[in-house]
């Protein structure tokens, strides 16, 4: 029973951890909340926190609009990427071959955002630029974004793959199906429950990513009309401010880390409701 | 304080530092510095700090990043001993005392590829405000401006504002940037952006072949020479800030930072050195 | 007309049924080509911009002239030990709960729900938010200052979402027959699991591993304000140590000059960890298989 009660223990230890994040944002953010109040938040013309609380303005909303948009396109794109590079991996590379592939998708997970986000700098956003100026926007971070959590998904779904039992792949083939069509009717099903989480963990790095799309989405406070359009992300102002941000600037900055983290509970609820829904129907 | 005394028992299973157990010679300088603050400035400090310690060997100087404000806040709270932040002092800071180590002149660069030669005063208020959209209208190709500025609360970018008297929300960017390199990269990457940042880095990143030309600013050359003999309009000092009485050890610091000698350092980092 | 396929582990199958079979083959290999060539892409700029700078001394030496010259030991020392920090304290947590979440509680019980909710949205955290709370609750609220030990704790609250949904997952899907039989031995729960579910699970930990690893060493906004900016060799967990990250950051964009080393430093962390992978690849393989096989 002290077993029990140890591993109790150990979980509270790490679900504790957000309370305290959270409890953190919140008492960084007090000041603003109390100085600016949470409807400016919204309602401000702009964002221009610098001149203080009377006269500055703090409307978060574009750079709300530009998070969910980068880190929606990136999930879009990294779910099918991640999925087929973890099937290929699986089912259809020779086995040597697939071995040395997964290494790479594991090296790519370790890559430091800063190098991403330099890259994406110096080759994506010149040869973006070329296309459609300016080159840093909403496209280039989802294209920098969806290579950084490409191996999340990749990398769990893999795992949750290769759990399927051999017999059923046995099954597959005593009926005579294809490739495809094992995978399609059987495995995925399958697989299911690990493929989402892969993509729930996915999509909650794609949100908290701040350096590499600092460097690559133009940060210019404004709502996207077209994928070409610079945007900045929650993250990316928080981290572009935060040096230079006295008082009530920085509290505010404070204000937008708790909204995302608003942003992801209500991701990870529906998520579950989706998931819960679809499991026990 | 117990849940240091739980830590500080890790550290000494970890094991600790000996060198400042030993007995102490008298008058010679010992302890830690801790210094915090601007990151356009830690390098530098770190790179005095390294020479300081090899002159004085019983000491150490650790130098933390994170920005202008946090090293505001952090000599103010007595979490380091020293600040270092990238502009001038406020008003509304006049309890802590600068110590200024450096200059940092600030041009406007465009790419190497761009016929204009030099801009005044009145085009460049023109580009950013949005009123000039096109490079033709200063005299350039047709080609639409992709302006380049500095992220709000960054001094270049107050630097900017007050030399050509504009306020911050009159400024269209079609890009914001956070550090210099990052806007010098965002101009070579873009044959119609013009942007503003740190001379030295500008000088250094062109004469190492990156696709960038820098612009006089009202007929200045934007050398070091000029900021230092201070005919360039645009610099900003880059300061060590003390908060309070300032025990020896820091003032030693600070007066081997400004020395003759630290000279070459303050250069090897493309900043201008304070006159004697 | 389809012959008669063999069925062995990991069956591939020799039936093609034509049309989306063929489609489905083509879009893996397609994919997996992209994301090859784009890697291929990458490390090539890497290579070709950092290879020059590359040297046994730049492996054994301190930096000098602001990282321009010299190398990265300490540097190197110090991410090590922040990666120990991380893996030591978080192993042992997030395999306990991840143990709790499989094996001791219902699948729609509420402690489970709410543990496994917390996790989720602890891992869409900021960055930047973490080296902020951890630099408040370690560096400052605790006492450790700019530290290697603060380091690796809030890298260790980063990883922990990863490890403990990685590891529940290798062990949900060991069949329950394991359980049964186990049981059918006589062996405690507490052998069932140690001796076991957990080798059955490697993959599943391994995976955790892998990914937690990786995620500390590109982590950067996290360490800047928790283990700090200074590249002297530590000489204790309590000192302040630069990890590579952030010395790839430094280099690259602050010190004038500094981008070929950057270049330099990200090949060896990339190297690193590459090596790190195998080395777990293959303690997972011959250590808890061997264990697992043996009983």
């Amino acid at each position: 029973m002290t077993l029990l009660w140890a591993l109790r223990f150990l979980a509270a230890m790490a679900a504790g951890i957000i309370v305290l994040v959270v409890g953190f944002l919140i008492v960084e953010s007090i000041p603003a909340l109390r100085s600016v109040g949470l409807l400016r938040f919204i309602n401000d013309p702009g964002w221009h926190p610098a001149a203080g609380a009377l006269h500055g303005e703090f409307n978060l909303g574009p750079m709300l609009v530009g998070t969910l948009a980068a880190a929606g396109g990136a999930v879009l794109l990294a779910t099918p990427l991640g999925l087929g590079s973890a099937l290929f991996s699986r089912f259809y590379a020779p086995a040597t071959a697939g071995r040395w592939y997964r290494r790479l998708v594991e090296v790519l997970a370790g890559i430091p955002s800063v190098v991403y986000g330099f890259w994406g700098l110096v080759v994506l956003a010149p040869l973006i630029g070329q296309w459609q100026p300016p080159g840093q926007s909403l496209l280039t971070g989802t294209l920098i974004l969806t290579l950084m959590i490409l191996p999340t998904v990749a990398l769990l779904s893999e795992a949750s793959l290769r759990s399927v039992p051999a017999s059923y792949l046995r099954g597959t083939a005593a009926l005579g199906l294809s490739r495809w069509a094992s995978i399609h009717g059987v495995v995925l099903p399958a697989a299911r429950g690990g493929i989402l989480t892969s993509i729930l963990l996915a999509t909650g790095r794609a949100l908290g990513e701040t350096m590499a799309l600092l460097m690559v989405t133009g940060n210019v406070v404004q709502v996207p009309r077209s994928m070409f359009d610079p945007v900045r992300m929650l993250t990316s102002n928080i981290a572009l401010e935060l040096g230079y941000a006295m008082d009530n600037h920085r509290s505010a900055l404070f204000v937008s880390g708790l909204i995302l983290m608003a942003l992801i509970a209500a991701l990870v609820a529906m998520a579950e409701w989706i998931s819960d829904e679809r499991l026990h129907a | 304080m117990a849940h240091f005394a739980i830590v500080a028992a890790l550290a000494g299973l970890a094991g600790c530092s000996g060198q400042r157990d030993a007995p102490a010679v008298q008058g010679e300088l010992s302890g830690r510095l801790v210094i915090s603050g601007s990151s356009t400035v830690a390098p530098l400090v770190a790179e005095i700090g390294k020479h300081f310690e090899k002159l004085h060997p019983r000491v150490r100087v650790d130098v933390q990043s994170g920005g202008s404000s946090r090293g505001i806040a952090d000599v103010r709270r007595g979490t380091a001993d020293i600040g270092m932040a990238s502009r001038a002092l406020k008003q509304e800071e006049s309890d802590l005392v600068a110590h200024t180590i450096a200059a940092d002149g600030i041009t406007m660069i465009v790419h190497r590829s761009n016929p204009v030669a030099a801009l005044d005063d009145a085009q460049v208020v023109s580009i950013y405000t949005g009123a000039a959209g096109n490079w033709s209208a200063v005299g350039g190709k047709d080609a639409p401006i992709t302006v380049v500025s500095k992220a709000e609360g960054r001094s270049t970018l107050e630097l900017f504002l007050s030399h050509f008297k504009l306020a911050a929300n009159e400024v269209r960017p079609g890009i914001v940037i956070g550090d210099n390199l990052q806007g010098i990269l965002t101009v070579a990457g873009d044959p119609n952006a013009i942007a503003y940042v740190s001379i030295g880095t500008a000088r250094f990143e062109a004469s190492s072949g990156r696709a960038i030309k820098l612009l006089p600013m009202n007929g200045v050359a934007p050398t070091v020479a000029s900021v230092r003999d201070g005919s360039f309009p645009l610099s900003r000092p880059l300061n060590l800030l003390t908060h309070g009485p300032v025990a020896p050890l820091q003032q030693a610091f600070i007066d081997y930072a400004r020395s003759v000698a630290m000279r070459p350092v303050v250069e090897a980092l493309y900043f201008v050195p304070i006159a004697p | 007309m389809p012959e008669a396929p063999h069925a062995r582990h990991g069956a591939r199958t020799r039936v093609v049924r034509g049309g989306s079979d063929r489609a489905a083959t083509i879009v893996m290999w397609g994919i997996a080509l992209l994301i090859t060539a784009v890697f291929a892409w990458i490390l090539g700029d890497l290579i070709r911009h950092g290879l020059p700078h590359l040297s046994w001394g730049f492996l054994t030496q301190a930096p000098s002239d602001a990282g321009r010259a010299g190398g990265i030991a300490p540097i190197l020392v110090s991410t090590m030990l922040i990666l120990g920090v991380c893996l030591v304290v978080s192993a042992p947590i997030g395999v306990g709960t991840a143990i709790l979440l499989s094996e001791f509680s219902a699948r729609g019980g509420w402690y489970a729900r709410l543990v496994r909710r917390s996790l989720d949205v602890l891992a869409g955290v900021p960055s930047i938010v973490f080296g902020l709370f951890g630099n408040t609750l370690f560096s400052i609220y605790l006492g450790m200052g700019f530290s290697i030990l603060s380091g690796g704790l809030t890298l260790a609250c980063m990883v922990l979402p990863i490890l403990i949904r990685s590891t529940e997952a290798g062990l949900r899907d060991v069949p329950d027959d394991y359980r049964k039989a186990g049981a059918a031995l006589g062996l405690s729960q507490q052998a069932v699991i140690w001796r076991i579910l957990l080798p059955a699970a490697a993959p599943g930990l391994l995976v955790g591993l892998v990914l937690g690893t990786g995620r500390a060493l590109a982590e950067t906004a996290a360490l800047l304000f928790t283990s700090g900016y200074v590249d002297r060799m530590p000489e204790s967990l309590l000192d302040s140590g630069r990890a590579l990250s952030v010395h790839i950051y430094d280099l690259a964009m602050n010190v004038p000059g500094g981008t070929g080393r950057a270049y330099a430093s990200a090949l060896v962390l990339i190297v690193l960890l590459a090596l790190i992978n195998l080395v777990t690849a293959w303690l997972a393989e011959h250590w808890l298989h061997r264990r697992i096989t043996r009983t």
